[in-house]
């Protein structure tokens, strides 16, 4: 009996001591799977026990935290939701995370390795790091001017600080607040619904992630392109450009909006200066396909890897065209499409002597610092140069006069690009340009507006007319 | 086999120590293990000693220091570990309750403590007033008669979250198949003292198994009908186990025949098997035993089990600390059937591992008593109630980790319920009164 005893008393011993194994199973060899799984509301939980850092925009927070007193401890909260929508995007607690709340999410959720001082020491404590700020390198006195002159149209803004690569606005309209969505429940799924359901799309980032046709504006790369490429190399000769110019290869013939005769034969400067289709039309198909795409190229378009840190939509200008299509892609038509971070850009590239600085909207956050770093150098200086004298030049006399700023040095570029199927959709009215106080040399500012606006009357459309104050507003509260 | 010498006169010369002291040394570090973790608990949850510490320590206190009086008049030979770990158990299963209680709206730590009392004076009564163990093998068929009756009762209430295993009046609940634990217990071990020569040495052998005779396979028969039946009309998986495996252990102790373990193997298997394809409540145990997962990916959320592995996984190996886990989303019976999982997730694998080695420690020192006894009743007693111990542990910790299916069932001393706590109290002072009578009939014979 005493053996059986013992027997019995071994087997209820291994009973537990294959509990203990189970248990490391759970607890140890699996337990990052279980703690991985979505449905595990302790990621949540975790995640919103404490308030999340703040997003500072000119060393004050857009953005704040919000005590629930429910199982989410924390809400997102912001201070001026729908000016900085654009830049902030949204954390919301049911719908996940976009730009840069996605972008530095480690950072501002306090889940970033290099928050914790001592690493060891905290792997024993466990203490939940606190978020860290995120500094970024926004203008507020510039994205309120960009806000406030869009109004209520559909429009987008991106300025740029063109010696650095310094995003100064980032404005998109109409906008919404992200913070009627950080939350959880009714409220939250409702507005949620409200925005996807908008006709306008309020949700839609215009700046960073819509690309429109570029229209005239486009004609600034296809001058530097033929200025790059020698197929100019004066830009007071006259070209030998027909006056409507009969796309090759095709019945069509390229006409320009305001039927005077100067743009037949017209120079670089005054083609520039008047925004002549037919000029730069007929320049593109002579520059050719592979120099016109490399120039654009060299400005980031069909670049799917630009992040600024979030990802912006690719801009693009197609690669395999025949000439009518490489003509009418030249002059920002056909299939070229830009985002206005894309053009402003470009514009920042000519500004600063050719050089385009990487675009960036983070200054600093506790872990990293972003150094101005050189993007591309798109052109030498002297073509830089010639096109600062063409954009100057079509501010003072030409299609941009109003964007002119009195004790500023102010060039720029009017484009008013058709859209849609046989040009029936509303055009798109553009700006871009760059300025710098007129005893300084040193560019302060890069900017590109776009507005779409479908409740305005088609004749007032026009990069100048409509987009033109909204650069210039921008530009003054830059300088 | 030494039983003719337990009545030889002790020699007095000799005398094993009582470890009485050592006894109430662990007591105070029990119960001061426990009112540190109800501190801590309320340091993690206010940031401030919970008001009541104080009382709920001098309570604790207090049940231990009666408890330890009554051993040292009435079993003063008694092991000295059986009794701090009942209490660190059950300190330790106030603390737990005590903490869920913070996050959910029930509170139900106050009246565990009552229960507690309850249990610990029973605990005082039995080794007061049971002056020989030997008594009850007298009661052996009025026990199995009130085991039946008490496991019969709860199938004319209304079933409770799909099983019928209580009664309820009166806003009162109490659970009777726990009592019942103890009455199947005391009638195995008198029916197999009595019996075991006839199971053992009667029957044909095939090859090395030894086959029970048809006449003595009767009672395991009707054993096993029994466990079934409450399988089926109570819907307990848990308990059907726990008996069937009570009595399979103790056929083999009491015989020493593998054959009875072939038998008990088979209609085991056969049952589990029928009840697991005819009895739904059952198959669902089951299926969520293979597919934890399975209410995730239908897009319902996470069943009661899988919130129970993230908990135990979100422990890891050193817990998320008292007060800091986030169990109570495991929703229903978090105090009683899942209370594992919260220990788990806020002491990790290390206080798991305290934890299973606190009953192994209590199932081996059962198992002690019941090996150095010589009355074949006592042995099989002890035993018993110390595979009583381990069956639990194994039947709901293997459940709650999903080891096998989940039955419900309460942790021993842990879980929140009455019934439960009282039984486990009378185990332990059972085992108390067999560790005595076993240690003082050593030093009887002088060892």
């Amino acid at each position: 009996m005493t053996r059986h005893g013992r027997h019995a008393a071994a087997f209820c011993l291994l009973l537990l001591l294959t509990l203990l194994l189970g248990a490391t199973r759970v607890q140890v060899l699996d337990s990052p799977s279980y703690d991985g799984n979505p449905a595990n509301r302790r990621l949540a939980i975790t995640r919103y026990a404490q308030p999340r850092g703040n997003i500072l925009v000119g060393g004050h927070p857009v953005t704040g935290s919000r005590a629930t007193h429910s199982q989410l401890k924390y809400v997102r909260a912001y201070t001026d939701g729908p000016l900085y929508a654009p830049v902030t995007g949204f954390a919301s607690q049911t719908y996940g995370a976009t730009l840069l709340e996605a972008a530095e999410d480690d950072v501002l959720s306090g889940t970033a390795d290099q928050l914790v001082a001592l690493p060891l020491w905290n792997a024993v404590t466990r203490r939940q790091q606190p978020g860290g700020d995120v500094r970024t390198t926004i203008n507020p006195a510039a994205q309120r001017a960009a806000y406030r002159g869009l109004g209520g149209r559909k429009g987008a803004v991106a300025a740029l600080d063109p010696a650095t690569g310094r995003i100064l606005a980032l404005v998109s309209t109409p906008s919404y607040d992200p913070g009627d969505i950080a939350g959880t429940g009714p409220a939250a799924t409702t507005a949620w619904s409200g925005l996807l359901d908008h006709p306008d799309q309020p949700m839609v980032n215009r700046a960073l992630r819509q690309t429109y046709p570029p229209g005239s504006t486009f004609k600034t790369v296809t001058a530097i392109a033929a200025l790059t490429s020698g197929t100019i190399t004066d830009v007071d000769e006259p070209t030998d450009s027909p006056d409507p110019y009969p796309l090759p290869g095709s019945t069509v013939r390229l006409t320009n909006e305001s039927s005077t005769e100067a743009c037949r034969d017209a120079s670089l400067r005054i083609a520039y200066q008047i925004s002549c289709n037919t000029v730069f039309g007929k320049l593109g198909d002579d520059v050719g396909l592979k120099a016109m795409a490399d120039t654009a190229g060299a400005f980031g378009f069909n670049d799917p890897a630009l992040r600024i840190p979030s990802r912006a939509a690719t801009s693009v200008f197609d690669t395999h065209m025949d000439r009518a299509q490489l003509a009418l892609s030249s002059i920002g038509q056909y299939n070229t499409a830009a985002t206005p971070l894309q053009m402003a850009m470009v514009a920042a590239a000519v500004a600063n002597g050719g050089t385009l600085m990487q675009p960036h909207l983070v200054d600093r956050t506790p872990v990293a610092t972003t150094y101005d770093s050189v993007y591309r150098q798109v052109m030498d200086a002297n073509v830089a140069a010639q096109m600062q004298e063409l954009m100057t030049g079509a501010v003072a006399q030409g299609t941009g006069r109003r964007a002119a700023i009195p004790g500023a040095v102010v060039g720029g570029k009017t484009g008013t690009a058709q859209n849609g199927e046989n040009n029936r959709g509303m055009p798109f009215a553009w700006f871009i340009a760059w300025a710098h106080p007129k005893d300084s040399g040193t560019p302060a500012v890069a900017v590109a507006v776009v507005v779409e606006d479908a409740a305005a009357n088609r004749a007032d459309i026009s990069g100048g007319g409509v987009a033109a104050p909204i650069a210039r507003a921008v530009m003054r509260a830059v300088l | 086999m030494r039983t003719s010498t337990v009545d030889a006169p002790p020699p007095p010369a000799i005398r094993l120590p009582k470890r009485r002291g050592v006894e109430l040394a662990l007591l105070v570090a029990a119960v001061l293990i426990s009112v540190y973790g109800y501190c801590a608990v309320g340091l993690a949850r206010y940031g401030a000693v919970p008001p009541d510490a104080v009382r709920y320590g001098s309570a604790l206190g207090g049940l231990a220091l009666l408890a330890h009086i009554s051993v040292r008049l009435r079993a003063p030979y008694a092991d000295p570990l059986l009794l701090p770990i009942a209490v660190l158990l059950n300190g330790l299963g106030l603390v737990l309750i005590y903490r869920l209680d913070l996050q959910t709206p029930d509170t139900a730590a106050p009246a565990q403590l009552i229960w507690s009392a309850l249990g610990v004076a029973l605990f005082i009564g039995v080794v007061v007033l049971l002056r020989d163990y030997r008594v009850l093998a007298r009661y052996a068929y009025v026990s199995v008669a009130a085991a039946l009756v008490l496991m019969i009762v709860p199938i004319f209430f209304p079933a409770v979250n799909g099983a019928k295993i209580w009664i309820q009046y009166a806003g009162f609940s109490i659970q009777p198949g726990e009592f019942a634990k103890v009455l199947l217990a005391v009638f195995f071990a008198a029916y197999l003292a009595d019996n075991r020569h006839a199971l053992a040495y009667t029957g044909r052998r095939i090859r090395k198994l030894q086959l029970p005779t048809g006449r003595v396979l009767g009672p395991i028969l009707a054993i096993w009908v029994i466990s079934v039946g409450v399988l089926v009309l109570e819907r307990d998986l848990g308990t059907s186990l726990l008996f069937f495996g009570l009595f399979v252990i103790l056929l083999y102790v009491a015989t020493g025949r593998t054959g009875w373990i072939a038998v008990g193997l088979v209609l085991s298997a056969a049952g589990a098997f029928a009840a697991g394809a005819l009895e739904p409540h059952v198959h669902s145990r089951v299926t969520d035993w293979l597919h934890p997962f399975a209410s995730i990916d239908a897009g319902r959320g996470p069943g009661q089990l899988a919130q129970s592995l993230f908990a135990f996984a979100a422990g890891g190996a050193l817990g998320a600390g008292l007060g800091e886990g986030h169990s109570v989303l495991i929703g229903f019976a978090v105090k009683s059937d899942f209370i594992l999982a919260t220990a788990g997730e806020e002491l990790g694998l290390a206080g798991i591992g305290a934890v299973i080695l606190l009953y192994a420690l209590l199932v081996a020192r059962g198992y002690r008593a019941g090996l150095a006894m010589r009355d074949p009743f006592g042995r099989l007693l002890a035993i018993g109630l110390a595979s009583i111990i381990a069956l639990q542990v194994f039947v709901i910790t293997g459940g709650v980790t999903d080891l096998i299916p989940l039955t419900g069932m309460a942790m021993p001393f842990l879980a929140q319920g009455g019934s439960s706590v009282v039984t486990n109290w009378i185990i332990v002072a059972l085992l108390m009164l067999l560790s005595d009578t076993a240690r003082s009939a050593d030093e009887g014979r002088g060892r």
